[in-house]
């Protein structure tokens, strides 16, 4: 449970997801890496190429700085203190609760994440240069995929979780191993 | 390489007749070049990389083309002697100093030997060397950027031909003289040639970091043409060899009166004896005056530093120099083999190719058998270093280049043919016919100690009826022979850009891992440079005017300007903003009296304007930079000379001013 509890903060190492656009003319494609407090370049000048690209349709810079980057941070180390306090206590229901609790802010992490995507692939400019409509006539969104590949006009966007993501998952997983775990402890004591 | 190209043909008429009798096989390999197997080795699919790069000479045009090898495709035409518009070259304020010499700007020369670097023998892949003739000057290509980084001129020569190239740790390139020139030049006779007229061997040395040349010394040789070189290779490494016609001293109608002599010589230079001299003090310093450029990749520019004096060793003041070894009829190519032992010279009227050894040259030395002695340089005797002969493989032969394998190949321009024979034995192994008149050949490392046999690329003069005709002006060509079997087989053809003169090959990963693919833009430290949009501005400074602007798709900041005059110089400073591979910006002004700029990411170029009529005139993007690149234009208004209109530009649609 310890473990599980320091896990989360490889955030702060590692990228927690990544967004990848492949097209025939890059042929290295261009991505970015999302961390807990950041967005970065996959590869030196990613993000100013995906702007650049992605401005002929109105859609908005890549934001260097969102409110989410100083609330996460915090979480995670709550959520890594927290589970620490828990471990100490050893007390079964605790190490479930813990997990709960992170999954619920995960998918409220995810959720946050979605609307994100869904203003940054709607919330287009009206004086863009490039306005394309979808099959009813609507403008045509480019909201990247949550989870997953999707093509958008030559684009193919890819959008996965990163090796942070992963840890973050395996710390979570050992929470509800160690529920178990301890459970056979116990039922070895009595 | 320009012969009289009437006798050549005469020559080539009566020398296919003679020679290509020997090879029945001419119609049948031409065919065969078409057939699938060949064509197949030849063919690199859409999308796939060629295995070589192949720097070939553009002789007259001035220039280096990269093709790729075997496809023959061409990539890129690197500017280097001559101005290009295209990517303005010699036309922008940043690489007009490259084309400085003592004589002032030249915007073109004529482009010879290139020579990619070398380490401990072998090809390296950081620089390519080429010489200039006309007007003497050594180039350094920098293969990270496939950009032209140097330009040293080389005084006290004329007719840089033996050049430019390197030694095993490319210690030194050199320079030499084809033409006799008296030294300094002075105001004489010509008649008075003889005995006074003088031809200067060149040694640059190159900065093992930057590749920086700077030329050491000259040795001031006798009057002869000194035409081909190569360097000693292993065991020879610290000698020079160089092939000299015109022995006979003569200056008007050479193509007779230098071809009187029997022989003439391969002059053998001990340039590690030379260093010694230097350092103990044994040399002349004279004063002269010579251009050495410089581009600064960080700075995107260059600047010219003149020379004024250059150190001079006298071959008849320091024994143990220079020896000259007798080599029949004017030889033309100056050939070591990868080992070092064989000195193959071409004696382009003789019959035959001669060889000399390394080994037997060292052991006259010692043993001083002299033959004699010419201006104060021992002549050794030709029996004493002969290694041997390959007896009549055909006519007029050129050069040679080594397969690394034991095999020599040698060019014959007369009898239009390339010549495969054993070093050692010097018996022909094989033949195969050139289209036509060839001249130089490479083998990708071919003339370092460790050559990649499996290409060979013949160079031609003549191409006549080989391809669909262009007007009296036709293209000269290239063709490929797969030599990785007992015989050769000519499985590509293909157009080069100029003259060809020599080539250089070298595969392809040892270069493409440092190929660059966008300047960075935090490390521009050009003096004009707006890093950003918020950095473009307009500057007046009296009639000159600065504009310090950006381009990133697809508009160019600032892209209105008010308040240029009629008589002003405007400078236009242009920074391209982006940073990905491939996307350069162009830009062109109407009546500019100049290039466009071709600008890559992360790059700043100038170009210059004096506008010369009222009115409000349009700029434009000029390399299709994306689907907006129609949109990116712009405009300045240009006001009579003395109007008050105030200096003024916009800035993502909005006016700003100086205040």
């Amino acid at each position: 449970m310890i473990l599980a509890a320091l896990l989360p903060l490889s955030l702060f190492l590692l990228p927690i997801w990544n967004i990848t656009l492949e097209a025939p003319q890059y042929p290295d494609n261009i991505g970015m890496d999302i961390w807990i407090n950041k967005i970065t370049d996959h590869e030196p000048n990613d993000i100013q190429n995906i702007n650049l690209m992605n401005h002929y349709v109105g859609m908005k810079n890549i934001p260097e700085h969102m409110p989410e980057f100083d609330v996460f941070p915090i979480v995670i180390i709550a959520m890594s203190v927290l589970g620490l306090i828990v471990a100490y206590f050893r007390k079964r229901k605790l190490y479930l609760a813990w997990f709960i609790l992170f999954a619920i802010l995960g998918a409220v992490g995810m959720y946050d994440f979605y609307l994100w995507e869904y203003d940054y692939g709607h919330n287009l400019n009206e004086s863009a240069a490039i306005k394309f409509l979808d099959a009813e006539g609507n403008p045509l969104a480019y909201q990247p995929p949550l989870i997953g590949n999707k093509t958008i006009l030559n684009f193919v966007a890819k959008s996965w979780p990163m090796t942070g993501a992963y840890l973050l998952f395996t710390g979570m997983f050992l929470s509800v191993a160690a529920f178990f775990l301890d459970k056979r402890e116990e039922v070895a004591k009595s | 390489m320009k012969l009289n190209k009437n006798l050549i043909i005469v020559a080539l008429v009566g020398a296919t007749l003679a020679f290509t009798g020997c090879d029945n096989n001419k119609n049948g390999d031409n065919a065969g070049a078409l057939s699938g197997n060949m064509a197949d080795r030849a063919y690199v699919a859409p999308g796939e990389h060629d295995e070589f790069y192949a720097f070939i000479s553009g002789g007259f045009s001035g220039q280096l083309a990269v093709y790729g090898l075997p496809s023959g495709r061409l990539f890129k035409v690197i500017p280097v002697f001559s101005v290009d518009g295209e990517k303005a070259y010699g036309f922008n304020e940043e690489t007009k100093p490259l084309l400085n010499t003592s004589y002032g700007f030249i915007p073109w020369g004529d482009s010879h030997h290139p020579d990619i670097s070398q380490t401990d023998g072998k090809l390296d892949g950081r620089w390519v060397f080429i010489n200039e003739n006309n007007t003497p000057r050594i180039a350094r290509i920098s293969l990270e950027t496939f950009e032209t980084e140097e330009i040293i001129e080389i005084p006290n020569s004329a007719g840089n031909h033996s050049s430019s190239y390197v030694t095993d740790n490319t210690d030194y390139v050199i320079a030499g003289t084809r033409f006799g020139v008296p030294v300094p030049q002075r105001d004489m006779p010509i008649d008075e040639y003889k005995g006074n007229f003088k031809g200067a061997l060149s040694f640059l040395k190159v900065d093992p970091e930057e590749g920086h040349m700077n030329l050491e010394f000259q040795i001031m040789m006798p009057g002869f043409d000194y035409d081909k070189a190569h360097p000693g290779r292993g065991k020879s490494d610290g000698w020079f060899f160089y092939t000299t016609y015109n022995t006979e001293e003569s200056h008007t109608l050479l193509e007779v009166n230098a071809s009187q002599n029997d022989k003439d010589f391969i002059a053998a230079v001990n340039w590690k004896k030379a260093e010694e001299y230097i350092k103990a003090g044994n040399f002349e310093t004279m004063p002269t005056n010579y251009a050495h450029n410089v581009y600064d990749v960080k700075t995107h520019s260059a600047t010219t530093t003149w020379k004024k004096e250059v150190r001079i060793l006298d071959p008849a003041k320091c024994p143990g120099l220079v020896y000259f070894m007798p080599m029949p009829k004017s030889p033309h190519g100056c050939d070591v083999d990868p080992s070092g032992e064989y000195i193959v010279g071409s004696g382009k009227l003789s019959a035959n190719v001669t060889v000399h050894s390394f080994t037997k040259m060292l052991d006259a030395i010692e043993n001083e058998k002299f033959a004699g002695e010419a201006y104060g340089i021992p002549i050794l005797n030709f029996d004493d270093v002969l290694a041997g002969t390959v007896v009549q493989p055909g006519l007029g032969p050129l050069h040679t280049e080594f397969d690394g394998k034991g095999n020599a190949y040698t060019t014959f321009f007369i009898s239009s043919e390339v010549v495969k024979w054993k070093l050692g034995t010097w018996e022909v192994l094989d033949r195969k016919p050139t289209y036509y008149s060839v001249g130089h050949l490479m083998i990708p490392g071919g003339n370092s100690q460790e050559p990649f046999g499996k290409y060979l690329v013949a160079m031609n003069k003549i191409t006549k009826d080989r391809y669909l005709p262009t007007g009296p002006e036709v293209t000269q060509s290239a063709q490929l022979y797969d030599i990785s079997g007992e015989k050769m087989e000519m499985i590509l053809d293909f157009p080069t850009v100029g003259e060809p003169h020599y080539a250089a090959g070298i595969p392809a990963d040892l270069v493409t891992p440092n190929s660059r693919k966008i300047f960075k833009l935090e490390e521009n430290e050009h003096p004009f440079v707006a890093k950003s949009e918020k950095e473009a501005k307009v500057v007046r400074d009296g009639n000159t005017v600065h504009i310090y602007m950006t381009t990133i798709r697809s508009h160019f900041a600032p892209d209105n300007i008010e308040g240029i005059k009629v008589g002003d110089k405007v400078y236009f400073h242009v920074t391209n903003l982006e940073q990905d591979y491939d996307v350069p910006h162009g830009i062109s002004m109407i009546g500019a009296n100049t290039s466009e700029l071709l600008i890559m990411p992360g790059q700043t170029e100038t170009f210059t304007w004096e506008p010369k009529k009222e009115g409000v005139w349009p700029f434009y993007c000029t390399d299709f930079c994306s689907a907006l690149h129609q949109e990116m234009q712009g405009y300045v208004r240009v006001s009579a000379k003395d109007s008050d209109i105030p200096l003024k530009w916009t800035l993502d649609d909005e006016w700003y001013d100086s205040e």
